[in-house]
């Protein structure tokens, strides 16, 4: 019998994050695009770290900030009541740090592709910066935005290593799929892992396929 | 586009209106009780039939760790009951210290029946890998070695040595095939996931090593839970004892 609460703990977990990812992102992207200080190559070196950094060494680190015997972690609970270790909020911290860059760089991509002679005819026709962003610039990037979405999404669903270090495998807490599937390996029951694996593998897949079909269709030109 | 916009605020809401359940309880138990506390679990639930118990099992060095940088578990079965000991002494373990059995640790093989030449098995040409669980963190590895530096074939076997995260990841090593021999607890060998297998086990006597006395403790967040303090007096209780025993944790 499969347990759903992985899945809905997993779901819950990528949607919270990729919502909030995204009211990050898009500013951060639309700095990056347009900013004129050098410093933002230094921003965007940090952004993009996860894609290459052993997630060991992102748990190793939050492990370190969240824990309530140091300042960070002493902190949070001081002032906010939080707690970041081995709970469902410290989960939702290390997973948007973890899919930044899933989110930051398809929307940064995207307005970087866009003419800037864009921008100029909407600032000529009166309208400011953030009507430009809204009403111009987002529309623009639609297929971006779709693939920034879906990314982000899949990367949260697929986290195990940061996961494993912060979460600690509380059940409804912080056992997503991926941690209850190596939870069934452990305890030999393979036929229980292997219905979480293909699951898993069945959504990769399709996520993948997706995003391939969106970007297909905005070079034909249409948009979904 | 609303749709949507509504459907995410609604998951995000009630992700953070989480019940607390007070008759639930979450237990951090050693590896080599995986097999053993499910069956005590399950029979305790049928005589109490409304509690909620989850159990996350993992190395007991490791669930020392977490428990005392706060992770939120009722109770503690350790395979070593320094460990507990610990917890009670820095104030995070609220009742004594109960034993509920003294570990063992065996040779498990699908290759050779390690029963023939005993602890010599491991020197067989046809055992390239020998699993032993993580000897930093997890008890029975450091067992597990003690017993191979008592024996004097250490040095022999080191370089055949792959280590397993906890005791269960050390048996699954070896009945999936990677490693040709391992020493695990005789709980496992015991379970009927490794009993429909075709292994032989050779349990190592007592004398080999340090005893593995085990341990469990209920902790702070179970102050006030009726149905920790319940679980507790079952698994001391007769029935408990009796299924311990056919997987070989005696309180002797």
């Amino acid at each position: 019998m499969l347990q759903w609460d992985p899945f809905i703990l997993t779901f819950k977990l990528a949607t919270v994050t990729t919502v909030i990812l995204f009211l990050l992102s898009v500013p951060l992207a639309y700095w990056l695009t347009y900013s004129r200080y050098k410093i933002k190559y230094v921003i965007e070196a940090l952004v993009s770290l996860p894609l290459i950094l052993p997630p060991s060494v992102l748990g190793f680190y939050l492990l370190l900030a969240f824990s309530p015997q140091n300042a960070f972690g002493k902190f949070l609970e001081q002032y906010f009541d939080l707690r970041l270790v081995f709970t469902f909020e410290g989960l939702i911290v290390a997973s948007i740090l973890y899919s930044l860059p899933f989110m930051v760089q398809p929307i940064h991509n995207g307005l970087k592709l866009l003419p800037l002679s864009l921008v100029e005819a909407s600032y000529t026709l009166g309208k400011g910066r953030l009507t430009t962003l809204l009403r111009v610039l987002l529309p623009n990037i639609r297929t971006s935005l779709i693939t920034a979405f879906v990314l982000s999404f899949a990367h949260t669903v697929g986290e195990f290593g940061v996961v494993l270090m912060v979460g600690g495998n509380i059940p409804r807490e912080t056992r997503v799929v991926s941690i209850a599937l190596y939870d069934e390996v452990e305890a030999m029951n393979y036929e229980q892992a292997n219905l979480y694996a293909v699951t898993l593998l069945l959504f990769a897949f399709l996520t993948l396929l997706i995003v391939y079909l969106v970007n297909y269709r905005s070079r034909l030109g249409k948009v979904i | 586009m609303k749709k949507i916009i509504f459907l995410l605020l609604f998951v995000i809401t009630t992700t953070f209106l989480r019940g607390q359940h007070s008759d639930a309880i979450l237990i951090a138990a050693a590896s080599d009780l995986k097999f053993a506390l499910d069956s005590v679990i399950t029979v305790f639930k049928k005589a109490n039939p409304g509690a909620r118990i989850e159990v996350t099992y993992g190395s007991s060095g490791k669930l020392f760790e977490q428990i005392s940088q706060t992770a939120p578990f009722d109770l503690f079965f350790s395979a070593d009951i320094e460990y507990p000991l610990t917890l009670k002494k820095k104030g995070i373990a609220v009742s004594e210290v109960y034993t509920y059995g003294i570990g063992r640790i065996v040779i498990w093989s699908n290759v050779l029946d390690p029963n023939k030449e005993q602890i010599n098995s491991l020197l067989d040409k046809m055992v390239n890998k020998i699993a032993i669980a993580n000897p930093q963190h997890a008890p029975y590895g450091r067992r597990a070695e003690e017993a191979l530096k008592h024996y004097k074939v250490y040095e022999n076997v080191k370089s055949k040595l792959v280590y397993g995260e906890n005791i269960s990841q050390t048996a699954q090593f070896i009945t999936a095939g990677a490693a040709d021999a391992g020493i695990i607890a005789l709980s496992l060998a015991l379970s009927p996931a490794m009993k429909k297998l075709d292994g032989h086990y050779y349990v190592i006597p007592g004398n080999a090593h340090k005893p593995l006395e085990q341990g469990f403790v209920i902790l702070k967040k179970a102050e006030q839970n009726s149905v920790a303090v319940a679980f507790k007096d079952f698994v001391l209780g007769t029935e408990a004892t009796k299924i311990l025993g056919y997987f070989g944790f005696n309180k002797k």
